[in-house]
């Protein structure tokens, strides 16, 4: 093709806002030049704002500058000092400064002139301003429009003296649209239907089955995990798994049922918020904890939270209101008007989570905190049976409650227990935990943090009889959340408590606390369910003690060995500092002190307790009493604990978010953690309308304000992204900003009434897809005439509709639907299909877990890939072209090169589903048809028949494979054994080979790869 | 229609659109471009003469002790396992390993030093064969970074943001410069580590990630066992006769359809599958060491027989680099001595001190260091001060990024030169600081890439490796 200048010219004049002539508009024409060219120095960031001058604001650029003269003087381009700088050949004068390497084209300086000249009128920013709902232009009594999308579409075309292409013939009309609402190729007996269905509405039919199939929910998810940078583990260095699998069938489950969008964004930004807010709700805040954890030793925990926050603030910038606010992290916004404070301010709604930045070391799963155990629903289901069962396990028999009213009477008055602390003789570990004795005879853990540990600590000979121990709980502020333990929380959990004297058991009877987590009361301590235990968060940081009574004294004068078990599945839950203590009052545990919070409620008169107070005092009761109706309630109540106990154990642990660690936010000054500046409090961007004032200022209110009604950023954001779904490219091409420094909007009248309609069908998510892949735009024929490539090479007006490289994801779903190999259950555990031998190896580089990847067996290696296991340091090798899942990924890359094709020629995904295709087919289709095997595969693949052309070529390439398989037996049988799927066919061996390798061909045709 | 004729016609075109970078309205120039699979969003070629049109990154991840090997100190001998005074201390960032440390007793270099070569460099005797390419050589000690962990550490050299997601060194490189071969990658990468094991580095995707820049500038990775480029060879049974009788069908089949749409991408399809048909030649071809002659194979010692090593690698580079590949990057895994530097050190720097100056002196004899830049870095040093107790064997450093060294060979650095100082106790840089961006810059300078022009538009905004900082270092190039 040669390419003339004139040529170039004209397809320069068929952009919006290029020609030499017309009205010349403040936003569309001149504030890309201005931002593109000045703002840097004389925009929004006060910091770097260079002569005191602003061009952002027109009282800015029309008042007098500090040299003197108005950098604007409206009507007066030749007295405006921003043509004459601009102008200027004086390397000291001229702008933008040499040093900028910028320069400012004649075509802009031109359009400044004329802007100027006109009175220099100043616009916001579009994406700004409240949307109105256009309305669809006339369509001149075109009868093409088939809804207000197409009138928007006509008008530009017919501007620009193009017409639209003819409607795509109706088989590829169905793959595109099966292919974009499913990612899966129509069968054959839906292209029959379809081709066979004349009556008016059948693609409206075929559009409505599409959007209610459960393959909807899979596909829309893609690209929602992509902006979420889902992934099922933490990256970084041990690279732990998670289960955040959890929230990505919740995602596809919202899609599935159209949540609306609204509700769709408040349950993942907030949804642990809402009022009785339900596990779904929790799981959807999942949205916000799938960042990246790095667990490296020596690692600054502070600074690694400060990461996520800034990761989180940048997710939900990107995700919602397509706003680049990271880059007013460090700094004021270059472009937008966002002040370094607004940044802060919408960080501090995310600040508030108790996490510590860091994952839990240890195991293959690292789960950081705050996490809840959620399952799939039937999981979900026992788990609240069982809830239900502990909850009437704690409920008081009337002949309970005598027996406690006689106990409340009896325990005034009793004589305090006397304690004397213990010095110990030794301590030690198992697990190398130093254990140091210190001045005030506490015990100080340090060193390495195990999964499990037991201490022993041997106590000097008794002078009296001993008749009860008692550990006493030390927060330390050198301690893990300066609580007691040594778990990042600052708890600790004690499974066991063990006593010998002399060397002989010696049987605990009872136990009790001052303090207890619910769920983990003192009696678990001395029981030997490992499952059970005393455990004291969240108040880590009082004080605490745990007595234990023994069956009867140890008499004075022997040795005894005091044994604290910590073998719970919460790792790393050790004692961090504590003392020990010894009693030699009769019956310690049970006459131990009351709790404050017990003696408190006893005070009350019984009918003035709170429910809470009556559950301590119960409780208090329960676990010191030795009537046989007490033993039976706490053994009863103690199983249905220790039953919900263990099942929710087995339960997936999902990050979520939470709001329970209240925290200040400061502007960091350069964005460095390390020198916070001013305090802010919680608040979203003021160049955006503001936050009703009845909405909570946290995350909740923050969501809502989001999708409120007057929020000119969230639909606009949206539908330009369905837009770039059906589209390839957004109606904004920068679908990741919308702000200043965007892309203009190719049609921005038809992005505006697109919005309104969301918003207006509140915010129904498939009304706008249907409407989209209804419209006579999205129906074109994907022919790209030579023609329409000069005047619009990139389909931005859309002549035609565009040809889309499908996606790794939906190439290898289409080539596992095609061959009959699809397995389409949906959710759970994320699967390990194929991979290169050794993918992960480079993992494995210490001994700390094994990194050998556990390939998935039967149906599991073929599952859709929205469910293959995403490690977030090594992406599965055949997903090329994927988002990374490190940050927030809205616009997908598509290229093309050697390594994709090597990937979908050599695959054994490929390779195996070329196979299944040729057996497949082969047992549909007469028996030695082999042009009829071939037409059967293709049409599974392209969804059309071939051509006379096509299938000449098809049957020669038949030929010339089936003749090398029958001279070499051996390599038909080798490329038959690929791939764990069944190889039955009644086919000969080198038939079946040779149908095969066609059908690998067809699996790799530029049309199969594409949807046109 | 010849496939190759297609191509070469693709590269007259990209010619053609390169030297009218200057005249066209860019937004247009980038929609046609695009056609070509050239990136639209390309904004700058080659600006002034390029010194050198290759790299080579011998990444030394774990980070060397800088201490022990390259900032010659005598004078800590004296105050050995003296406390390294507070006012030296003050205010520098440590890992957590340490900042908790009660004590930090200096502890001098573990092996002497000695003067190499006519320039009369100090370096440790551990590292005798680079020693002897101390010429060829410009070393920097004033190194300095921000981070103090491995991953955010190495992120930041080799993408210029201690988060993961923007596009590495050898991406920006390619996309700025493009490719000199359709037969390799433009950009490979390749991993060993210490046989030991001792090191605990992982090697992330992302070090060699294009981030927001097409994913085709991303580094591929060769791999040491199975195919040296994943899915490379063709399935069992399809033999490569076979194999290029499909292709040729594939590419009929598709001309069918290109006749009928029209679309150029269809044409780039055809290309690309028949630069995957060569490359399965080529890849293989590159990987066999078998035709190295002896003297060369022993320049890179007795490792080069060990697939996967060190010493393999870097005759892979040079191999690599013959063959047009544009930027390589292996990565080596081996310096992470917190508590094992007694022992370690000496055994990583047997493993590697050889193999990358064999490399040097055999790009050298062949003409290629003239234009190719090696740079052996890692991202960090380490402590002057000891990690742990030094009567225990298990002792060492810990990570250090207040200054460190690395060095440059090639590609118009200065020979036998050195750059920047430390103070005494080799904690703090006195003179000419040379900051990671400072030094992205100077290696793009050097490629005829200027830092502030090499961009691609992301987010409304033109990102650049070295975001809004980076110092041409002129001292260092000559």
């Amino acid at each position: 093709m040669k390419i003339s200048p004139s040529f170039l010219l004209l397809a320069l004049c068929a952009l919006p806002g290029h020609g030499t002539g017309g009205q010349v508009e403040f936003r569309r024409d001149i504030l890309p030049i201005l931002s593109e060219n000045c703002f840097h120095c004389h925009g929004p960031d006060s910091a770097t704002r260079k002569s005191g001058l602003r061009l952002d604001r027109r009282d800015g650029a029309v008042s007098p500058a500090e040299s003197g003269s108005p950098a604007i003087v409206p009507g007066k381009p030749d007295d405006s000092a921003l043509i004459q700088r601009i102008l200027s050949h004086d390397p000291d004068l001229v702008m933008p400064p040499p040093s900028s390497k910028k320069s400012v084209p004649a075509a802009d300086v031109d359009k400044l002139r004329r802007w100027i000249a006109d009175g220099a009128v100043y616009q916001n920013h579009w994406a700004f301003d409240p949307i109105r709902r256009p309305e669809p232009p006339d369509a001149g009594g075109s009868n093409w429009p088939r809804n207000p999308i197409d009138h928007f579409i006509l008008r530009r075309l017919a501007d620009s003296g193009l017409k639209p292409s003819p409607e795509a013939d109706r088989a590829a009309l169905l793959r595109r649209v099966t292919l974009d609402l499913t990612g899966m190729p129509p069968g054959p007996e839906e292209i029959r239907d379809f081709l066979s269905d004349r009556e008016p509405g059948a693609y409206e039919r075929v559009v409505d089955r599409l959007l209610a199939s459960p393959r909807y929910g899979e596909r829309m998810a893609l690209p929602w995990l992509d902006a979420a940078r889902y992934a099922d583990s933490n990256g970084f260095q041990q690279d732990g798994d998670t289960h955040q699998h959890v929230w990505r069938d919740w995602v596809v489950k919202a899609l599935n049922e159209n949540m609306p969008f609204d509700r769709f964004a408040i349950e993942q930004l907030a949804g642990d918020l809402l009022p009785s807010a339900t596990i779904d709700q929790k799981i959807a805040t999942a949205f916000n904890r799938n960042h990246l954890l790095n667990g490296e030793g020596g690692a600054i925990a502070e600074e690694q939270r400060n990461v996520i926050l800034f990761d989180r603030v940048d997710v939900t910038a990107t995700t919602f209101l397509g706003l680049t606010m990271a880059c007013a992290q460090c700094h004021d916004h270059k472009y937008d008007p966002l002040p370094q404070r607004d940044y802060y301010r919408m960080m501090a709604f995310f600040n508030q989570v108790p996490e510590t930045g860091m994952p839990p070391g240890g195991g293959q799963y690292r789960i950081a905190e705050p996490w809840i155990h959620a399952g799939a629903p039937a999981e979900m289901e026992r788990l609240a049976a069982l809830e239900e069962a502990a909850r009437a396990a704690s409920v008081e028999t009337p002949e309970l409650a005598r027996a406690r009213d006689e106990w409340e009477k009896s325990i005034r008055g009793l004589a305090p227990v006397s304690w004397v602390p213990v010095r110990p003789v030794s301590a030690e570990s198992d697990q190398g935990v130093t254990l140091t004795v210190e001045e005030d005879h506490s015990l100080m853990a340090s060193g390495p943090r195990p999964e499990r540990a037991i201490y022993q600590i041997q106590l000097p000979k008794s002078a009296d009889p001993v008749t009860g121990i008692r550990i006493e709980t030390i927060p330390d502020a050198r301690l893990p959340s300066k609580g007691a333990g040594r778990s990042d929380s600052g708890n600790a959990v004690i499974t066991r408590i063990r006593l010998l004297a002399g060397g002989a058991p010696v049987p605990l009877v009872h136990a009790s606390a001052d303090y207890s987590q619910g769920g983990f009361s003192a009696a678990g301590a001395i029981d030997e369910d490992p499952a059970t235990a005393w455990a004291f968060y969240p108040d880590v940081t009082t004080p605490h003690h745990l007595v234990v009574q023994a069956s009867s004294p140890v008499p004075a004068g022997v040795d005894m060995v005091f044994i604290i078990e910590f073998q719970s599945v919460h790792t790393q839950h050790q004692l961090g500092r504590f003392r020990v203590l010894a009693s030699s009052s009769p019956e310690p545990s049970r006459r131990a002190a009351l709790p404050q919070k017990v003696v408190a409620a006893l005070a009350k008169a019984a009918d003035s307790r709170s429910a809470g107070e009556r559950a301590l005092i119960l409780d208090q009761f329960i676990d010191t009493s030795s009537l046989p109706a007490a033993v039976a309630f706490r053994e009863a109540r103690k199983a249905a604990e220790s039953a919900l106990g263990s099942f929710r154990e087995s339960l997936p642990k999902v990050m979520v978010m939470s709001d329970d660690r209240p925290r200040k936010t400061h502007v960091f000054d350069r964005g460095n953690y390390l020198t916070p500046a001013a305090e802010v409090s919680p608040g979203t961007p003021e160049c955006l309308p503001p936050m009703d004032p009845s909405l909570p200022a946290n995350r909740l209110g923050f969501a809502r304000w989001l999708v409120s009604g007057d929020h000119p950023l969230t639909p606009r954001v949206q539908v330009n992204r369905y837009w770039q779904l059906f589209f390839g490219t957004g109606i904004v091409k920068s679908s990741e900003n919308l702000g200043v420094q965007a892309d203009a909007p190719t049609h921005p009248e038809l992005l505006d009434w697109l919005a309104a309609e969301f918003r207006g069908s509140a915010w129904n998510v498939k009304h706008i897809h249907r409407l989209i892949v209804t419209s006579a735009t999205y129906r074109q024929s994907a022919v790209v005439k030579p023609s329409l490539l000069e005047v619009d090479p990139e389909n931005k007006l859309l002549a035609r509709a565009p040809r889309l490289r499908l996606s790794s994801p939906i190439l290898r779903d289409l080539a596992l639907s095609a061959s009959g190999l699809l397995d389409t259950r949906m959710g759970g555990e994320p699967v390990y299909p194929y991979q290169p031998k050794g993918i992960w190896d480079g993992l494995s580089i210490t001994k700390e877990r094994d990194f050998t990847y556990p390939q998935s067996t039967g149906a599991d290696l073929h599952r859709r890939s929205l469910y293959t296991f995403w490690r977030r340091t090594v992406a599965p090798g055949n997903m090329f072209d994927a988002s990374t899942r490190n940050t927030c990924s809205v616009k997908p890359s598509v290229t093309n090169t050697p390594l994709h094709a090597l990937t979908t020629l050599n695959d054994v995904t490929w390779v195996e589903a070329a196979r299944a295709l040729a057996a497949r087919v082969a047992g549909e289709e007469p028996a030695g048809n082999v042009e009829a095997w071939i037409s059967g595969a293709f049409l599974r693949v392209c969804s059309r028949s071939p051509s006379a052309a096509e299938l000449a070529v098809l049957h020669r390439s038949h030929a010339k494979a089936l003749a090398r398989f029958q001279a070499d037996a051996a390599a038909a049988e080798a490329f038959l054994s690929v791939g764990e799927a069944a190889r039955r066919s009644p086919m000969s061996r080198p038939d079946f080979a040779a149908l095969s390798a066609v059908c690998l061909t067809i699996l790799n045709l530029d049309e199969a790869l594409n949807r046109g | 229609m010849d496939p190759f004729e297609t191509h070469r016609r693709h590269l007259t075109r990209r010619q053609f659109f390169g030297r009218s970078a200057g005249g066209i309205g860019a937004a247009v120039l980038g929609s046609l471009l695009r056609q070509d699979g050239l990136g639209a969003e390309r904004s700058v070629l080659t600006d002034f003469a390029p010194r050198a049109k290759r790299v080579i990154v011998l990444w030394q991840g774990g980070a060397p002790s800088q201490v022990d090997l390259f900032d010659h100190k005598p004078g800590l001998e004296k105050l050995r396992l003296q406390e390294l005074p507070e006012s030296v201390r003050a205010g520098t960032r440590l890992s957590t390993m340490t900042s908790g440390q009660k004590k930090f007793p200096i502890l001098p270099a573990i092996k002497p030093f000695r003067r190499c070569g006519e320039s009369g460099l100090w370096l440790s005797e551990m590292i005798p064969h680079t020693g002897a390419i101390a010429d060829d050589i410009c070393l920097i000690r004033s190194m300095h970074t921000e981070a103090v962990n491995h991953a955010p550490g190495v992120t930041f050299f080799l993408t210029g943001s201690q988060v993961p997601g923007r596009p590495s060194l050898g991406a920006w490189t390619t996309y700025g410069l493009g490719s000199l071969t359709s037969d390799l990658p433009a950009f490979v990468v390749m991993t060993s580590s210490d046989r030991e094991k001792s090191c605990g580095q992982l090697f992330f995707d992302h070090y060699w990630g294009s981030g927001f820049i097409p994913s085709r500038y991303q580094g591929v990775r060769f791999r040491s066992e199975g195919d040296p480029v994943l899915y490379l060879s063709n399935p069992d049974g399809m033999s490569r006769d076979l194999r290029r009788s499909m292709l040729d069908d594939l590419a009929e089949l598709n001309q069918l359809h290109l006749a009928e749409f029209g679309d150029p991408e269809i044409d780039t399809r055809i290309t690309q599958y028949e630069m995957a048909y060569q490359m399965q030649a080529s890849v293989p071809e590159l990987t066999d060491i078998s035709r190295e002659p002896a003297s060369v194979l022993e320049m890179y010692g007795p490792d080069v027989q060990r697939s996967g090593s060190y010493a393999r690698n870097c005759l892979l580079a040079r191999r690599l680099i013959e063959r047009g590949t544009r930027f390589v990057q292996l990565m080596h895994s081996g310096w992470d001595q917190h508590n094992n530097l007694p022992t370690q050190l000496e055994k990583q720097c047997r493993d590697t001190d050889q193999p990358s100056a064999a490399l040097v002196r055999d790009l050298k004899q062949r003409g290629l260091l003239e234009d190719t830049v090696v740079i052996w870095a890692s991202e960090f040093g380490r402590t002057v001060f000891v990690q742990g107790d030094v009567a225990n064997p298990r002792h060492g450093r810990d990570h250090f990024g207040a200054c460190y060294s690395m060095w440059v060979a090639g590609g118009g650095f200065k020979p036998g030169h050195v750059h920047g100082e430390t103070d005494d106790f080799c904690y703090r840089i006195v003179k000419d600081a040379v900051g990671v961006h400072d030094f992205q810059a100077t290696l793009l300078h050097q490629l005829g890439l200027d830092h502030e022009r090499l961009t691609f538009r992301h987010q409304g905004r033109n990102f650049r490796l070295t975001d809004v900082h980076g110092q041409l270092v002129q001292p260092i190039i000559s």
